[in-house]
């Protein structure tokens, strides 16, 4: 189901989006003093009913980002707008408004949930807060309606969380997220702690529940194989930046930026059988306080040229493609794939 | 298949033939029959292990799998009298001739960080975090191989070198809070190489690790096995992983091996349902988007196991015969080098039909 681009504003808009923190590092007395760029100045627009994949390392800015878009975090430059208007990060009134139309879902089920309360009563608990003109009945009524579309039973309903698989924690967690009928749900790693076979039920869910209501989608996982299955685009973050942005058969299949290849090849698949060739990056990633200058992968990108090490590549836009890498162009104009040399590709076949 | 003669020494094996894997007839390194561990919960002992039997060849790379709380950690810890007093460990785990359960601690002392080496999945845990890394090396080269100050120094500094940390001289003086997760990952591993280990047992040894630092601990790991011929128990939840590293893989459920198989052949058409199931559940990068395969519900916790096949609650193929009593593992029928523990195998693994004489009439008309 592929929204509609053309005919409406985007959902959500991030426009030079940055949150840089102040750290100190070891070295002189008190420490020396340093900025920790967390993110660091991002693009990118979500159309209504889309989902948007996140991918990279940890601690490319992935959480971040997810924080500023629902207001949690203040950015430090750019801003994010959701239907058009700021988002606010106050956690007052007007926050509160906005925050029945996005809704969050976490890596960690049984941190999101209260020990304490039935899970009937959690699903309800949006209700509680932000409709209360509907009555209690109506709230039960609908708290129900909820448990059944994410495929727990009735009788689950008096249950607390620590009597529930991570898989169906993870389904109160969802229940509780649609409540109030969002436009938005920000998806951080939502089934990294869970099992294959629960990976899948859960992953399913989402994918039916998203035909039924229609919701838009920040997705975040580590995992390609996850955002492939969800994602109708995929943006690829290093460093606190965006580095390539595409649909995900373009950017899994024909992966344009040498990180982004490198990822790709590394990623572990049993359908790709033994001791397949893999592109294995040198280095530990750097450390977001102490980014390379040029372009922030130049230390361990196997084919950066000197221009890499003082010259930052600007993510340029074609369509729907998007790339950050000055080897990323194609002769003719466009893009092509950054052309990495054979040495960097190891593990083939014997 | 021909019978190659025990090799030598494990370097031999590798320079013959790197890429075969360990001859088929050479007596295993390490057995394990019939291992059990109960776990004292109180009142009374419940059974987290129930019987796993498994082999493990000179030179070979065995993947374990299977979901969380399967009781692949526990298999090694309890072969390696790791699981201290609320187990009781049952069943046998040879080791190069010698029975490891119910050894002298001094024996399996000796034994452990020397000729069977460990790394978990958490590195900077594992390691000391009030000692200089070199001196912990340096312990381990001490106890297994007798050397110290300069030669241990030395040696040390040499692991490191091996294992892809640059500037070993200078790391070999710092903590592991100052090292990253790969290096920390990369220090248990040279710590893991002091004692010049035949078994490396590594219990998901990348799972706390991107995914580009994972494939280069991966190659490492790849290559100190061909270099020195120690067999690799890997142990992890991800199939991929297995698959790119495994000789044989052993996949687990509910405390049981449920199957066990060359790699290829199990990626390429699991016996198991529960295996089937697993791989048919995993999106996958390559080939066409499919709506995922699900097995409902969910394992069952090990208290509460059913009396039969502990898959049952969840098998779409679940039958009166399978409710009884646990399958045992038992060879797969035509595919005698791979082994199942399902009570209908005959009627899963069917050979193929030849084709209807129906159809073969039809093109004749
Ligand atoms: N010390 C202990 N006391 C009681 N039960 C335990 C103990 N250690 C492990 N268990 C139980 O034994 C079973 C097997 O545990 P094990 O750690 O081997 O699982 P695993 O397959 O390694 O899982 P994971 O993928 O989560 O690491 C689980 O049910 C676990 O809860
Ligand atoms: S800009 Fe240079 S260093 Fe950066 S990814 Fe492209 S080639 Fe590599
Ligand atoms: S024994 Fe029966 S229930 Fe168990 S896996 Fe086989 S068919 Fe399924
Ligand atoms: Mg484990």
């Amino acid at each position: 189901m592929s929204p509609d681009l053309a005919s409406s504003e985007p959902l959500l808009t991030a426009r030079g989006l940055a949150r840089h923190y102040g750290v100190r590092l070891p070295g002189g007395l008190m420490g020396r003093r340093a900025t920790l760029k967390a993110v660091d100045g991002i693009d990118f627009d979500l159309a209504r009913g889309e989902i948007l994949g996140l991918v990279g390392e940890s601690g490319c800015g992935k959480s971040t980002t997810a924080k500023l878009v629902l207001g949690h975090v203040a950015p430090s430059a750019g801003e994010v707008r959701f239907d058009g208007a700021p988002v606010p990060v106050d956690h007052g009134g007007d926050w509160r408004r906005l925050r029945r139309r996005m809704q969050m879902i976490y890596q960690d089920p049984l941190g999101a949930l209260d020990r304490r309360l039935p899970i009937a009563a959690q699903i309800a608990e949006p209700l509680q807060i932000h409709r209360p003109d509907l009555s209690r009945a109506d709230r039960g009524a609908r708290a129900a309606e909820l448990m059944r579309a994410v495929g727990l039973r009735p009788d689950q309903a008096a249950r607390y969380p620590h009597e529930l698989s991570g898989g169906q924690r993870q389904r109160v967690v969802i229940a509780r997220a649609l409540a109030l009928d969002p436009e938005l749900l920000v998806c951080d790693e939502p089934v990294s702690a869970l099992d294959v076979s629960v990976q899948a039920q859960v992953l399913n869910l989402l994918e039916d529940l998203r035909a039924r209501t229609g919701f838009a989608a920040l997705f975040i996982s580590h995992d390609l194989k996850v955002v492939r299955q969800m994602a109708d685009r995929v943006a690829v973050m290093y460093l606190g930046r965006i580095v390539e942005e595409g649909s995900p058969e373009e950017v899994l299949h024909r992966p344009l930026h040498p990180y982004t290849q490198a990822l790709v090849s590394a990623a572990p698949s049993p359908h790709a059988g033994r001791r397949r060739a893999r592109i294995v990056l040198r280095g530990d990633p750097p450390n977001p306080v102490e980014a390379p200058a040029g372009c922030s992968f130049h230390p361990r990108c196997p084919v950066a040229v000197a221009r890499c090490r003082t010259e930052r590549p600007p993510l340029l836009r074609e369509g729907r493609r998007a790339v950050a890498c000055h080897l990323a162009q194609a002769a003719g104009g466009g893009f092509a794939p950054a052309p990495l040399p054979s040495a960097a590709v190891s593990g083939a076949a014997a | 298949m021909p019978t190659a003669p025990l090799p030598a020494s494990p370097r031999d094996l590798h320079g013959a033939s790197p890429a075969a894997g360990p001859a088929p007839s050479a007596a295993p390194l390490a057995t394990l029959r019939g291992l059990t561990v109960d776990f004292d919960i109180g009142e009374r002992y419940v059974r987290a292990l129930h019987g796993v039997d498994l082999t493990i060849a000179r030179g070979e790379t065995l993947g374990v799998v299977g979901e969380s709380g399967c009781g692949k950690s526990i298999t090694w810890l309890a072969a390696l009298g790791l699981l201290g007093p609320g187990a009781r460990v049952g069943g046998s785990a040879v080791f190069d001739g010698q029975e490891l359960i119910g050894m002298r601690p001094r024996g399996l002392d000796r034994l452990r960080g020397g000729r069977i080496a460990l790394i978990f999945q958490d590195p900077a845990s594992a390691l000391n975090p009030v000692q200089r890394i070199g001196r912990q090396i340096g312990e381990s080269l001490a106890l297994h191989r007798g050397l110290r100050g300069r030669a241990a120094r030395d040696e040390a500094r040499r692991l490191l070198d091996r294992v892809g940390i640059a500037n070993a001289a200078q790391r070999l003086d710092e903590y592991p809070h100052e090292l990253s997760g790969g290096m920390n990952q990369r220090v248990m591993i040279a710590m893991a190489l002091a004692g010049e280990p035949d078994l490396l047992i590594a219990d998901e040894p990348t799972t706390a690790l991107d995914a580009t630092i994972q494939a280069q601990i991966l190659d490492l790991l790849r290559d100190l096995q061909a270099e020195s011929g120690m067999a690799l128990a890997l142990i992890s939840h991800d199939l991929g992983v297995i698959a790119d590293m495994a000789d044989r893989v052993a996949v687990m459920y509910s405390g049981r091996v449920i199957e066990e198989a060359p790699a290829g052949r199990l990626f390429a058409a699991p016996a198991h349902p529960y295996a089937r199931g697993l791989l048919a559940a995993l999106p996958d990068i390559e080939g066409p988007k499919r709506r995922l395969e699900t097995i409902p519900g969910s394992v069952p916790p090990p208290h509460a196991l059913p009396p039969g096949c502990a898959f049952a609650a969840r098998c779409p193929h679940v039958d009166g015969v399978c409710e009884t009593a646990p399958p045992p593992l038992r060879p797969v029928p035509g595919a005698p080098a791979r082994r199942a523990a399902c009570a209908r195998l005959e009627a899963l693994v069917r050979p193929p039909e030849p084709a209807p004489v129906l159809q073969r009439q039809e093109q004749r008309a």
